[in-house]
């Protein structure tokens, strides 16, 4: 197919056309993705998630600008930038600002940045970022920094795809109560104190840190494959035996550290400590237990939505709405409906 | 379902060139084009042509509008044209709105601009345009 050839020959806008293609999930997307596949698992995938204004797409401006001119004896890198905005729930309709705050990198073939609209999803992703990200892997961008939606507490779809996950905070959001709550901190490899020239940035700080103390005990028996197949849902967790390697120096304590992404403060230390996390997922067999999470996640995602629209297929709608108006009706319960659709009996 | 999620929608590109500062106008066109369902990628003020145009090959949008104060349309608009067309986006609708005399509108029109949009316009009349001057072009489903 031509679109994937052009794509893995480095042509900028077969790739902008292909990854409509993979948004819109049409049937030349899916054959071109199939093609680039085998190209792809070269990229380190980093995950920026975070509250609203918490500083995400200012960090990522200034982590891609630093990754293109990382200083001496270091040769910069080809940069994927993915960034999701929220889509309207009324008019399906978005407003994709994160180019607001990548002005820096205009004109700079090493880096490419899509926005994405998140089109009715809710884990902070849209239902197609991982082939977007694909496509980018297979383009050969070499750090793929993908951002999600403005999160709150749960959208923790993004543990799921990216090898590496900063969850941003920003001074004054909240208390160690917060802190210590299930879901977004959870899935921090790399805990970034943004805006730090703020009021009470030690003190988001030290909550974080007493976080982190309380939460290391049991953090340690899970590991990362535990945690991820928490998330993937009725995935079944790897054998306990795996953990043996279970060495105190192999264990991945997340980092805090506090930038200033207006002012460019800390971020040659946070890409440092983004590498040093990629060393010790090479080092311990993480990454190729987080590709396997990762690809048994998007297998199962893929499966469940040909299943459904298999399913509509095969659906009439005026049997469907009979069902509906039965329940609706309340002649049935919503678990008798289900029943009726799928096995086929009496509405 | 799933039918529903695959129907493309409509990209547009929203952008200030130039030096004024004065994007409210292309703040509400990105919130009226929002509205009516498109997908609006927006990337602030002071935006040079190269910019511009390297966005909309990223994001491989289906029409560009442009919100120009300073009176410098004549110099901007046919830069965008000149770029899009470089990079292989001849397809690509471009639309201008701001402060633009009357007797350049016609000038900018046979440059190949689809519409331009002075104040007072209603968002209504933009919305319609865009769809029009995309899905004319390209026959795609609607939005």
């Amino acid at each position: 197919m031509i679109l994937a050839a052009s794509v893995l020959e480095g042509d900028r806008l077969a790739l902008a056309r292909l990854l409509t293609q993979i948004e819109n999930d049409t049937p030349e997307g899916r054959a071109a993705l199939g093609e680039l596949f085998p190209h792809t698992g070269q990229a380190h995938l980093i995950g920026v998630t975070g509250a609203p204004g918490t500083g995400k797409s200012s960090l990522v401006n200034r982590l891609a600008r630093y990754y293109r001119q990382p200083g001496e004896d270091q040769a910069p890198r080809r940069v994927g930038v993915v960034a999701v905005d929220p889509s309207s729930p009324f008019s399906g309709g978005a407003i994709l600002g994160d180019r607001v705050r990548m002005r820096d990198l205009a004109g700079d073939p090493g880096i490419f940045i899509r926005s994405m609209a998140s089109r009715g999803s809710l884990g902070g992703l849209a239902r197609t970022t991982a082939g977007v990200v694909q496509a980018l892997d297979a383009a050969g961008f070499e750090l793929i920094m993908i951002e999600t939606v403005g999160a709150g507490q749960a959208e923790v779809d993004i543990a799921r795809l990216a090898h590496t996950t900063l969850v941003i905070e920003a001074p004054g959001l909240g208390d160690d109560i917060q802190a210590i709550k299930a879901g977004i901190l959870e899935i921090a490899d790399i805990l970034v104190v943004n805006k730090a020239d703020r009021p009470g940035a030690k003190s988001t700080e030290r909550a974080l840190r007493g976080m982190l103390q309380l939460a290391h005990p049991i953090r340690r028996e899970f590991q990362h494959h535990g945690l991820v197949s928490q998330l993937s849902r009725g995935g079944d967790s790897q054998p306990p035996a795996e953990s043996s390697q279970d060495d105190e120096e192999l264990l991945w304590i997340p980092p805090i550290l506090q930038t200033v992404a207006t002012e460019d403060t800390g971020i040659p230390e946070l890409a440092q400590e983004i590498e040093r996390h990629y060393e010790y997922l090479q080092a311990t067999g993480d990454w190729q237990r987080r590709e396997e999470t990762r690809l048994k996640a998007e297998l199962e995602q893929l499966l469940q939505e040909a299943l459904l629209s298999r399913w509509w297929a095969s659906m009439t709608q005026s049997r469907y709405q009979a069902v509906l108006q039965n329940l609706v009706e309340r002649e049935i319960s919503p678990w008798e409906a289900v029943s009726t659709l799928l096995d086929g009996g009496e509405s | 379902m799933s039918a529903m999620q695959q129907q493309k929608k409509i990209r547009v590109l929203v952008a200030k060139p130039g030096l004024d500062g004065h994007d409210r106008g292309a703040k509400v066109v990105a919130r009226a084009l929002r509205d009516a369902g498109m997908e609006v990628i927006y990337t602030g003020l002071r935006q040079t042509p190269e910019m511009i145009a390297e966005s909309a090959l990223q994001e491989d949008v289906d029409a560009v509008g442009l919100s120009i104060l300073s009176g410098a349309h004549m110099a901007l608009v046919p830069r965008v044209l000149e770029l899009l067309k470089a990079n292989g986006q001849e397809q690509v609708k471009v639309f201008v709105g701001g402060i633009v005399p009357d007797q350049d509108v016609p000038r900018l029109k046979e440059m190949g601009v689809s519409g331009v949009y002075g104040p007072g316009t209603l968002t209504d009349h933009i919305v319609r345009d865009v769809r029009e001057a995309v899905l004319g072009n390209s026959g795609a489903p609607a939005v």
